[in-house]
């Protein structure tokens, strides 16, 4: 009953809209078909290799397709193909993680004055260090390390607050610090606090108020009690993290950043009347003991050169 | 027998069996997964309790303004079994991870980086800066600015039904005694206390005032339910505590 179009002569589908119009039935081209046929044959084959149809609780889990990996505790096991082992033997016999491990491994075992001198491992440290430094620490130390003042400390000077040795470093990274200072505006008046702000100014020849620093001075090493966490000598501790105040170098206070002698003042003042709590987070459960010696030894040689 | 015409002309009859086609096709790939053995990984602690917990409240109320605020929309929450990945940004996300999860939030797009291990990344003070000005921190970023979350008092007036509703679709909340005494078994004790609906106002407010992002402790901000639910994103699994070989097995 395949009705034909009186023009062409092409068979029509026999469907009429709109009182004429037609729709051609041209058969597909050959290669279509065979295409089409192919997919479908594919798709059986596929089925068959990987995992695919479910069956009750289970599925269907490929035939000659398996997988084997090492557990942690050294078993062998064989598996029906899943991306999890997939990755697992990757990450234990590909040819990248192989290479990466090996350095690492090579890295584990140096001493850090070994790292600094061998040019391979110190090419690795640079490499390896930036992406892990990039992915967890740039967010709040920036890029390179050069912090942000108030915020984040520069890792880039040579100035430390918990110790530049490497392993305060590390103990920086692994346990996380918290760098605080009590607020004193209910302790100290507004006078006593711009006394010793100038004093503490003056320390690094930013404060030209000399009897306001000198009145400073004697709050600093008595009623304001600084001298317990800064030392006497104002140079600070690294086992509280209390900043070193006579070396130039800020990190709280942005003092170099502010020009006018008025707004410096301000900035050390309101550091000492509403304190300071600063954290760094723990990284000892997110970053192996590895990655932490390449970060302690990547951060080491920013003040390196 | 339907002829080819009848279907073609008929818009309402095309619908219908469009629809049929579609929904076989979904039905087969959605629902065995409901049924086959371990699709959701089992992951317990040290002491035998489940690793993963429903949210808090403040949690919950969090997780509400992320998908408010379309976080979603540059942040997927789904870290695939690949080594870069795996570098990046930690274990591959299990199933288990997001069992409570309705709907999840996996994602599909990433302006932004996964967020599924966030957890503990930053600290809350980190997270206040990013959030009310991402350059603040991270001067090249293109995230925009969610000032008013710091302005905004969370509205948690209807905590209690948020949780009844989750806990219809299965999410083990406890209203009942013999439900809270379920989840003690299940989660222990200190876990169980925050998954009680009848103590969600007094939980989420204690858990806010301990995070007091904005400063001031008698103020609950959307930001503080926000980032206490970015803290305890994929943090719940020790995996230091498993070997690989577990998760492989549920595959
Ligand atoms: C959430 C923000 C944040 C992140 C992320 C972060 N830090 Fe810190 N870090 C800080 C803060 C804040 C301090 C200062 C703590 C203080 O005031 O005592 C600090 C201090 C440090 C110190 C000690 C500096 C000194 O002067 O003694 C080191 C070292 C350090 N961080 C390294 C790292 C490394 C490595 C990473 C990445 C793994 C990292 N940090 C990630 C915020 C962060
Ligand atoms: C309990 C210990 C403690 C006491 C007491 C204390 N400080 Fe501090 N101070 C710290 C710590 C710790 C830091 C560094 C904080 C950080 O980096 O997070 C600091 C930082 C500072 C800074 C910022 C330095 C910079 O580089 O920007 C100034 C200024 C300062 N203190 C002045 C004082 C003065 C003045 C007093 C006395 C009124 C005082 N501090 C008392 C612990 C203390
Ligand atoms: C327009 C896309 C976009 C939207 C919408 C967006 N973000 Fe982001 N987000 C980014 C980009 C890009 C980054 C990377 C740069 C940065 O850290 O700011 C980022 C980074 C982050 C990070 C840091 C991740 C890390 O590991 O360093 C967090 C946390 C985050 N976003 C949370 C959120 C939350 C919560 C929301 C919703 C309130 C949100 N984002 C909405 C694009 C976006």
């Amino acid at each position: 009953m395949a009705e034909r179009d009186p023009i062409t002569g092409v068979e029509t589908t026999g469907h009429v809209w709109d009182d004429t119009l037609q729709e051609f039935n041209n058969p597909l081209p050959r290669w279509w078909l065979w295409a089409f046929y192919g997919t479908v044959l594919f798709a059986i084959v596929y089925w068959t290799i990987y995992p695919s149809w479910p069956i009750g609780k289970s599925y269907l889990k490929g035939v000659g397709n398996t997988i084997t990996y090492t557990t942690d505790a050294g078993k062998e096991v064989t598996t029906h193909w899943n991306t999890r082992a997939l990755l697992r033997v990757e990450m234990e016999s590909g040819e990248a993680a192989m290479a990466q491990k090996a350095q690492l491994k090579k890295v584990a075992a140096a001493s850090y004055a070994d790292i600094a001198k061998d040019a391979e491992m110190q090419a690795f440290v640079q490499s390896f260090g930036k992406g892990i430094f990039g992915d967890y620490c740039a967010g709040c130390h920036q890029t390179g390390g050069v912090g942000v003042i108030g915020d984040y400390p520069n890792l880039s000077d040579d100035a430390w607050l918990w110790g530049g040795d490497a392993v305060d470093i590390e103990n920086s990274i692994k346990n996380g610090r918290m760098g605080t200072m009590p607020a004193h505006k209910g302790t100290l008046s507004d006078v006593e606090i711009t006394d010793i702000a100038n004093y503490v100014l003056s320390l690094s020849g930013e404060s030209k108020a000399v009897d306001s620093a000198s009145k400073g001075k004697a709050l600093f090493e008595g009623k304001g009690a600084c001298f317990a966490c800064h030392t006497k000598e104002a140079t600070g501790m690294k086992a509280l993290g209390s900043a070193n105040l006579a070396d130039q170098i800020w990190t709280v206070a942005d003092v170099k950043g502010l020009a006018s002698a008025e707004a410096k003042l301000e900035a050390v003042k309101s550091v000492i009347a509403d304190g300071i709590k600063r954290e760094m987070p723990a990284w000892k459960t997110r970053l192996d003991d590895t990655q932490i010696k390449v970060l302690t030894a990547y951060i080491s040689s920013f003040t390196a050169k | 027998m339907f002829k080819h015409e009848s279907i073609e002309t008929n818009t309402g009859l095309l619908i219908v069996l469009t629809l049929v086609a579609i929904g076989i096709g979904g039905l087969v790939e959605i629902v065995p997964l409901f049924y086959i053995d371990g699709t959701v990984e089992e992951v317990k602690t040290a002491d035998g309790k489940d690793a993963v917990r429903p949210y808090t409240p403040l949690e919950l109320r969090g997780r509400d303004i992320y998908i408010k605020e379309g976080c979603y929309n540059c942040h997927s929450q789904m870290i695939r079994p690949f080594r870069d990945e795996a570098l990046r940004y930690g274990h591959y996300s299990l199933a288990a991870e997001s069992q409570y999860d309705h709907p999840f939030q996996w994602g599909s797009k990433r302006t932004g980086p996964d967020l599924a291990r966030v957890g503990g990344k930053y600290s809350n003070g980190w997270h206040v800066k990013h959030l009310v000005k991402p350059t603040a921190v991270v001067p090249t970023s293109i995230m925009p600015n969610y000032p008013w979350l710091l302005e905004n008092k969370l509205s948690f007036g209807d905590i209690k039904e948020r949780m009844l509703a989750l806990k219809q679709v299965g999410v083990p909340y406890s209203f009942t005694q013999i439900e809270f005494d379920a989840n003690v078994e299940k989660f222990g004790e200190k876990v169980a206390k925050t998954l009680d609906i009848n103590k969600a106002d007094e939980n989420l407010m204690a858990q806010a005032k301990k995070m007091n992002t904005d400063g001031d402790a008698a103020r609950i901000t959307e930001m503080e339910a926000l980032v206490a639910y970015l803290q305890v994103l994929g943090t719940m699994i020790d995996f230091k505590q498993h070997d690989e070989h577990e998760f492989i097995q549920f595959r």
